[in-house]
Parts: C-alpha cells; structure tokens; sequence
C-alpha cells in the first residue's frame, strides 16, 4: 500500500509542495537559529581552545570566564609552580587596551601577553611571519580577522606601525585565531612587551596557564592548584564550559534564540499540522472506501506514517540542506561567521523536532481517518 | 434452490443511545442467493443503506446474524472480518470514490495490493479486469479524465478484479445519464449470472428495475415486499 500512500500523497501538488514547504522552512529555521547560537555560544570559550599546549587554567577566585577578570600578582605563578604534578606554569596576560586606526578612530582591540620564553597560548596556525618575529622590540602578531578589521584592503600588514594606548607597535605577523564572542580584535606580544601597552598597576598577570605531569590528571591537579594557593583553577573543558555558562546566564542570547527555535518548531506545526489535515479531510472518502474495502487500520495507519515520513524526510533534507549551506557559505566568505559549523546534535536534534512534527500531526490526522466508519461511504 | 449466499436473521439495528436511540431496522430476516441480482429499494430513510452495510460487513447490527458464505460474520474477530470482506466483498460505491491520482487500471488493483500483491501484477490483472469491460484503452487515465459512466466501470472493476462472490453496490446509476446507467447494469447482471455471484444493489432509479430478478422493498426498517418485480406503488 506504500506506493497508492505516496501517489495519493503526491499527486495533490498544492498540498505536497506546502507540506514540503513548511517542514524545509521550520527545519531551516529551528537548525539556523541553534547553529548561529551554538557556534556563538563557543565562541566565548574560543580564546581557550585556541591555547593549545596548557591543561589547566589558573585565576582569581571569583573569575567566572576569559574577559574582565581580576589579575593576579606575579607571585602566584610560582606558587602553581611549586604545587605537586604541575609539569610547568606560565603566565598570560589579557587586557583591553585602545589602538587608533590609519582613519584615525579608536579601536578597541585585546591584548595577549605570552610567557616571553615559550609563546604559550599563540595559536599554532601562523599565517604570516614566523615565531621569531615576536622577538623583535614593538612586535605584536594579529589575528587575521582583525587585521582586516584593521586594515580593510591591505594585503601585507607585515610592518605596518599602529598606535597601541599610545604607544608604537609593529605588526609582524597574523595569526588563525578563533574569533573572540566580541568580535574584538586580537594582538599577541611577548609578556614582557603587553607589560608596556596596558596600563600599569601592581598585578598584572591575567592568568597562570599550567600543564599537569605526565600520568597525573587534569582535574585532580587543577583542584589541587586550587587548595594549595587558594585560587581558582579550571581545566580547559571546564573553563570553557564556564564560559560558555557565563554568557549563556548574563545576557538574552539564549533567550532570543530560544524563542526563535520555538517559534520555528511553531510555525512548522501550524502549517504541517493544518496542511496534512486537510489533505486527509480531502481523501476521507477515499481511506473510507479502502476500509470498506478490507484495508485494516493497521495498514491505514502505515500509510499516513508513510506519508509523514516521506514528507518529513524530503522537508528535513530540503531545510537542513539550506541551514548548512547558509553556515558554510557564511563561514568561507564572512568573518562574521569564521568558524562556524553545524555540529552533529543539531541535525539529530532537528531531525527528532521534524519527527516529532510530522508523526504529532500525522497522528492527529490520522484520529479523523480510523473515526471514520467504513459505512459512512455508503451515506 | 440453491443455498443461500447470504442469509440474515432477525437483524434489529439502533442508532444513538437512551431518548435519542432510533431503530432504523426492526428485525429483517432473508435471504439471497448466487446468481441473483437482488434490488434493494426504498424511500429515503426506510433502512436499505443500513441493511446492506450490515450485509457487507461494514456495520455491526444491535441484534440478529449475518451469515455470508457459511461465515456468521459478526462472530469473526475485527481484523478477520476486515479480511473477509477484503477475500469475499467487492463494492460500488455511488460517488465511485477512486483515489483521483492514481491511473484507472492501479484503482483497480487496490484490492489485489490490499491482499499482499506486488504493485506490477495487481496493475497487470487490473488492466486485464478493465478490458474485459470494455474499457482497456482507459487503463492509463487519471479519473479526472474519464466520463462518469467510465469511472463507474472502472469502479466495476475494482469491485470485481479480486473475484469476489458478493458485490454490494451503492445506488450504482445514481450519477449516470439513462444510457451509461443501463450499460453498468447490463455489466453488473452479467456479473452476476456468469460467474454465479450474488449481487446486491440499493438504488432509487426506476429505469433499471426491470433488470432485477429480485426486488426487496423496504419501509421504516422492514422488508414490505419481496418479489420479482418492483412494487407498483413505488
């Protein structure tokens, strides 16, 4: 019966394509919206990813993610130091600071202070320059999507002098940093040299950045990091996902997107759900006659599911073609969406709201078709 | 005489509950034989609608049995029943009630695709089902494209295509001019006598009732007269 299900569901192409029709846009909806909040979402925790090398992030007490935090005096680095199953300890340092544009407007960019002697915390992908570079006086690397920020139309940046808080700096290389969920535009020197472009105060190190022994793990030393200096210390994961609990707690985003999400899910069951149940009112005759006929409700049943399924699985497909090409074609053409991808679990998840959909207004549908007598054919 | 194709014992059907229950059959008892086209004819409301979808097994009756072949249908389990009507039950319905997309040969086929038959020999047999009336060069047509006659063989055939040995048939030339509708009963008479089915008709229209070999008519739930031709007073 699966084949008369899909040419009865088919041949009304009105009812098909707007069935389609809704499905593709509550899917592109729903999986765009959480996309777009997902990668946003990971971008507060992106400079964290982006510092490969260290396991466990040391901070003040009361930090709760990567901007703003209460720096740290230069004591406490050799304080982690000195706690058992540290492999070793650096420090960062992150602080906003101004730089004044070749238009002359003030820029607010951030400023990353690597441990002098190891760069901890540069991202591995060098675009141009080499590490060497970064040990030149006045030397700052730039993340690429700053730089274009910075200098729209420039092709080689390498030299080019900025005004830092006033203060000269040289640009002498580009980084492939993730972008920062500000967008700001970053600029890795040594610690030696941030020291001179951020405004001075006592304690000046942002973070102490640690690697745990070998064989010892991550958590077990971060917590004792935490007991022995009285600091707060997270590892990366944890970190991040503080981050990412911080942002999603102190503002509307994902109220915002939520609200979205659900007003797709809506609109696709209103136009899925009133759809499929005219097209079953318009055939009622025809599944009444099939019942008459000697076609079980069984069977019946399978065929609406059949049609549930064909549309809902065309629909998705259509959508969430849509939604991954808008996010691939925004994250290879757009810095706004510089790495953005759509994660696994939105397409499953997705896949189980279509579902959901299609089978919840199915079912509703299908309620009309198995109330039918199959004597009301003959009246 | 033959056994009974079917025979129907003290049937009493009640429709609605408590003050609004209303008896719409008050305890028909008859038979009907193969090879027999039985009319069942009435005004409006007398209860033959009722009657013949008790008959066809579609409808439980309040009271009484239904005995169809040597089966006491109301006695089979509901998914047997719905089997049995699928073996054993063709219908013609008066508004055709073909599923518009699909071509005139797969509305044909639907109970042979019904029963398990894959799609291509249930399509084959059907369209060797319309050519036997006459209507093989309509296999492909959508039913938008054919006539009201066309559609009722079509119909016809879809009734017939599983060889079933009881057609019931909803006022089957309600639809059609004078010419198309004597042509559908010519077809249905043949049916009937040629391969020893019985057939079962409810109809209004006084054109056709010379064709019945029985005519059962009927009045507020009751059979009034039984016999070979149609009451003079109707």
């Amino acid at each position: 019966m699966g084949w008369i299900a899909l040419r009865m569901l088919t041949g009304d192409k009105v009812k098909y394509y707007g069935l389609i029709f809704g499905i593709a846009f509550s899917t592109l909806l729903i999986a765009q919206q959480s996309t777009l909040f997902v990668n946003l979402m990971l971008r507060a925790s992106a400079a964290i990813w982006d510092v490969t090398d260290a396991d466990i992030w040391v901070m003040d007490r009361e930090a709760e993610q990567i901007e703003g935090t209460r720096p740290l005096p230069s004591t406490d680095l050799y304080r982690v130091r000195g706690v058992p199953g540290v492999d070793w300890a650096v420090p960062i340092l992150r602080q906003g600071a101004t730089v004044r544009t070749r238009g002359g407007e003030l820029e607010q960019v951030s400023v990353i202070g690597l441990d002098d002697s190891t760069l901890i915390g540069l991202p591995k992908n060098v675009l141009k320059g080499s590490l060497a570079d970064l040990a030149a006086p006045d030397a700052i690397f730039i993340d690429d999507v700053g730089s274009r920020k910075l200098f729209p139309g420039v092709a080689d940046l390498i030299g080019q002098e900025i005004e830092l808080n006033d203060r000269r700096a040289v640009i002498r290389g580009v980084v492939d940093a993730n972008p920062s969920f500000t967008s700001g535009v970053l600029l890795y020197t040594r610690y030696s040299n941030a020291l001179n472009y951020v405004p001075g105060t006592r304690n000046r190190m942002t973070f102490v950045l640690a690697k745990s022994a070998p064989g010892e793990p991550n958590a077990q030393v971060a917590r004792r990091i935490e007991s022995a200096t009285g600091l707060k210390a997270r590892t990366q994961q944890e970190f991040a996902l503080d981050s990412i609990g911080y942002v999603a707690a102190n503002t509307g985003i994902p109220i915002n997107f939520g609200l979205t999400v659900i007003l797709g899910f809506i609109v696709g069951v209103a136009i899925v759900g009133l759809t499929f149940s005219l097209f079953i009112r318009d055939n009622i005759k025809q599944f009444g006659a099939l019942k008459a006929i000697g076609v079980t409700n069984g069977k019946i049943r399978g065929m609406v599911a059949l049609q549930a399924g064909w549309i809902g699985f065309i629909g998705y497909s259509i959508g969430i073609g849509l939604a991954t090409g808008f996010i691939m074609f925004g994250s290879t053409n757009s810095d706004t969406f510089k790495g953005f991808y759509t994660p696994w679990q939105i397409l499953f998840g997705v896949g189980v709201a279509v579902l959901l959909m299609v089978f919840a207004t199915g079912f509703l549908a299908l309620r009309k078709v198995l109330k039918t007598e199959p004597a009301e054919v003959f009246r | 005489m033959d056994r009974p194709a079917i025979s129907v014992r003290g049937i009493v059907k009640d429709f609605g509950a408590g003050q609004t229950r209303v008896r719409a059959l008050h305890g028909i008892t008859s038979d009907i034989y193969p090879g027999e086209l039985t009319y069942l004819v009435g005004e409006s409301g007398s209860g033959k609608t009722t009657l013949i979808s008790i008959i066809a097994g579609i409808l439980y009756p309040t009271e009484g049995s239904v005995c169809v072949f040597g089966s006491e249908i109301y006695d089979l389990r509901e998914n047997d029943l719905v089997r049995f009507r699928l073996a054993n039950i063709g219908f013609i319905f008066q508004q055709y009630n073909l599923i518009p997309t699909l071509t005139a040969a797969e509305n044909a086929s639907v109970p042979l695709v019904a029963a398990g038959m894959s799609r291509a020999r249930a399509v084959a047999r059907a369209s060797e089902t319309l050519a036997q009336l006459n209507i093989g060069d309509l296999a492909e047509r959508l039913p938008r494209q054919l006539s009201g006659g066309q559609q009722q063989r079509v119909a016809i055939a879809r009734a017939l295509v599983h060889s079933p040995r009881l057609v019931v048939c909803d006022e089957p030339t309600a639809a059609l001019d004078a010419a198309s509708g004597r042509r559908v009963m010519d077809l249905l008479r043949a049916v009937a006598l040629e391969s020893e089915r019985a057939v079962i008709i409810v109809t209004h229209d006084n054109r056709i009732f010379d064709l019945a070999d029985r005519i059962l008519n009927m009045e507020d739930g009751r059979i009034v007269s039984d016999g070979k031709s149609f009451p003079t007073e109707h």
